[in-house]
């Protein structure tokens, strides 16, 4: 019967919060949310204007291109996860706040991915036209960018918060993430040039999911306990 | 003396092993070393510190 | 049995069971790596396949699982000195990084070299646990970068072992992916020698460096966690005593 318990948000009502507020913040900064969109564009146009026009080199080489440009401008974007909340003190405030950290962290992680890799699966079957890429992988296409930006999301949300406010972090983080993502650069890209082929490439995409599955669930906790120690 | 060619591969293999136990003698020489400065730091600060009471 | 694990949990009595341990771990180490080496370079007779290129098996093998169980000691320290809160853990990660990465580089040179004479060239991106070891590599230059990046001794000690866990936890699942990314490319040949099962000739050395290695290196890191401890603890009391006392230095 305890009323400050009764009024103190639910977990949900927590999580939902979080998520509104960065939405809410992204949309006030439209160049965080472009920024990363434009170099990703930016990069799938580049490759073929140094590699050459040939048909079957963009062909081939095109789902890798655009998986790794995907990864670089998740980079790009992960950077700022927490940073402008370590900036002015708002960190702190999420960590000291009645909601678990972990719950705290997923929602601004979910936020992240939905103004970071959802833009980059939309725009990505426009990127897969400039690569001459076959109509039927583009579904295979947006299906394992849409696995793999989750991941590289949540795997991205433990490195932010170890690196955030720490000199030099975006160059650290990048060193940090890079190894732990290829996995998921691997299945992706790879599940995209099977398809673009005709070959059987469900076994990618179970491997993907199954990838994206594990980093829901278990990298908010590191992210937490990140959080925790980065704000000593 | 073809015992130590490695038939042929001598080059290979006998730059293996010798990167090898140089990688070995470098780290336990660098061990050493590093200690021994660290033990050498903290002896003179606090012998200093000893002479000054 | 919990009182001897709260004593090595002390640094005092840990750095005096150190010095005392190691050359248990040295000596063994450094014999049978000498009869590894000896008889992996002339008794083993030469591989049909390979011929007398296999012998750097003999110092591949042993770097590379070096490599790895020098990241599980770093994972697992780190794990106990953030769970537990072990001053002396976090040593341990500290100490084991830069030896776990050296070997790491020496097994991506010996691989390959080795590689060289078979596959014909220095590289063979379709061998997947040289790849797994580049990206191992990679883990190692994060780790020591994070720690190198944070000032405070306790913060960097507890970030890295955030790192080291997560690590830990994906090295499975890249050696998994980039197994799978390999065999999509056919044809790509292992570094393996012998027929179906390795002569006992062609093993015993192996196994022996296997063992001398892990042994010298449990000796080596030893040594640099004793490094390390008298550095975190220069300030404490009984490091104070232990110098002024007239006694054998280090």
């Amino acid at each position: 019967m305890n009323s400050a318990a009764e009024q103190t948000p639910g977990l949900l009502a927590g999580l939902t919060a979080t998520v509104r507020r960065d939405l809410l913040l992204a949309w006030k900064r439209p160049g965080d949310v472009l920024n990363p969109l434009f170099f990703f564009a930016m990069v799938c146009t580049l490759f073929p204007l140094a590699v050459g026009p040939s048909v079957e080199q963009l062909q081939f080489s095109g789902p890798g291109i655009l998986w790794v440009a995907a990864l670089l401008a998740m980079l790009l974007s992960l950077n700022s996860l927490f940073l402008a909340d370590f900036e002015d003190g708002s960190l702190e405030q999420l960590l000291v706040s009645p909601q678990p950290l972990v719950l705290l962290g997923l929602g601004k992680t979910i936020a992240h991915w939905l103004t970071s890799g959802l833009p980059l699966v939309i725009i990505s079957p426009l990127m897969a036209m400039t690569f001459q890429m076959p109509l039927e992988s583009i579904g295979v296409l947006m299906l394992t960018l849409t696995l793999g930006t989750i991941s590289l999301s949540m795997l991205g949300s433990v490195g932010a918060a170890l690196t955030v406010g720490l000199y030099r972090g975006t160059a650290l983080l990048s060193l940090l993430i890079l190894p732990l993502a290829m996995p998921v650069l691997i299945f992706g890209a790879r599940t995209v040039s099977l398809a673009a082929a005709g070959d059987v490439y469900s076994g990618g995409i179970f491997a993907l999911a199954a990838y994206a599955v594990g980093a829901v669930s278990l990298a908010p906790y590191a992210t937490a306990a990140a959080l925790r120690i980065s704000n000593e | 003396m073809d015992k130590l060619a490695m038939g042929g591969y001598a080059a290979y293999v006998w730059s293996c092993f010798a990167l090898t136990f140089a990688i070995w003698f470098f780290n336990g020489w660098l061990a050493r070393k590093r200690h021994r400065a660290v033990y050498r730091d903290i002896e003179v600060r606090i012998k200093a510190v000893e002479e000054r009471l | 049995m919990w009182k001897f694990l709260h004593k090595m949990a002390s640094p005092p009595y840990f750095y005096k069971l150190a010095k005392t341990l190691a050359p248990w771990f040295a000596v063994p180490g450094i014999l049978l790596i000498a009869y590894g080496s000896f008889a992996g370079l002339f008794v083993a007779p030469p591989d049909y396949q390979q011929g007398d290129a296999f012998r750097i098996i003999y110092v591949h093998v042993p770097a590379a699982y070096l490599s790895m169980m020098g990241y599980m000691i770093m994972a697992i320290a780190g794990g106990i000195g953030l769970i537990w809160r072990m001053k002396l853990a976090h040593a341990v990660a500290a100490a084991v990084a830069p030896l776990g990465a050296a070997f790491t580089f020496l097994a991506l040179v010996t691989g390959s070299v080795w590689g060289k004479p078979i596959w014909g060239t220095w590289w063979e991106w379709g061998d997947p646990r040289l790849t797994s070891e580049l990206i191992l590599l990679f883990l190692y230059f994060g780790y020591m970068a994070l720690r190198g990046s944070i000032d405070e001794v306790a913060k960097a000690d507890k970030a890295s072992a955030v790192l080291a866990l997560v690590g830990a936890v994906n090295i499975p699942i890249i050696h998994f992916s980039v197994e799978w990314w390999s065999s999509l490319h056919q044809g790509a040949t292992l570094l393996k020698t012998g027929g179906p099962a390795m002569d006992s000739a062609m093993l015993y050395p192996l196994l022996a460096m296997i063992l001398g290695s892990s042994l010298l290196f449990g000796a080596q890191l030893l040594r640099r966690v004793r490094t390390e401890v008298l550095y975190r603890e220069r300030r404490t009391r009984w490091v104070r005593n232990m110098i002024l006392s007239p006694e054998a230095p280090a």
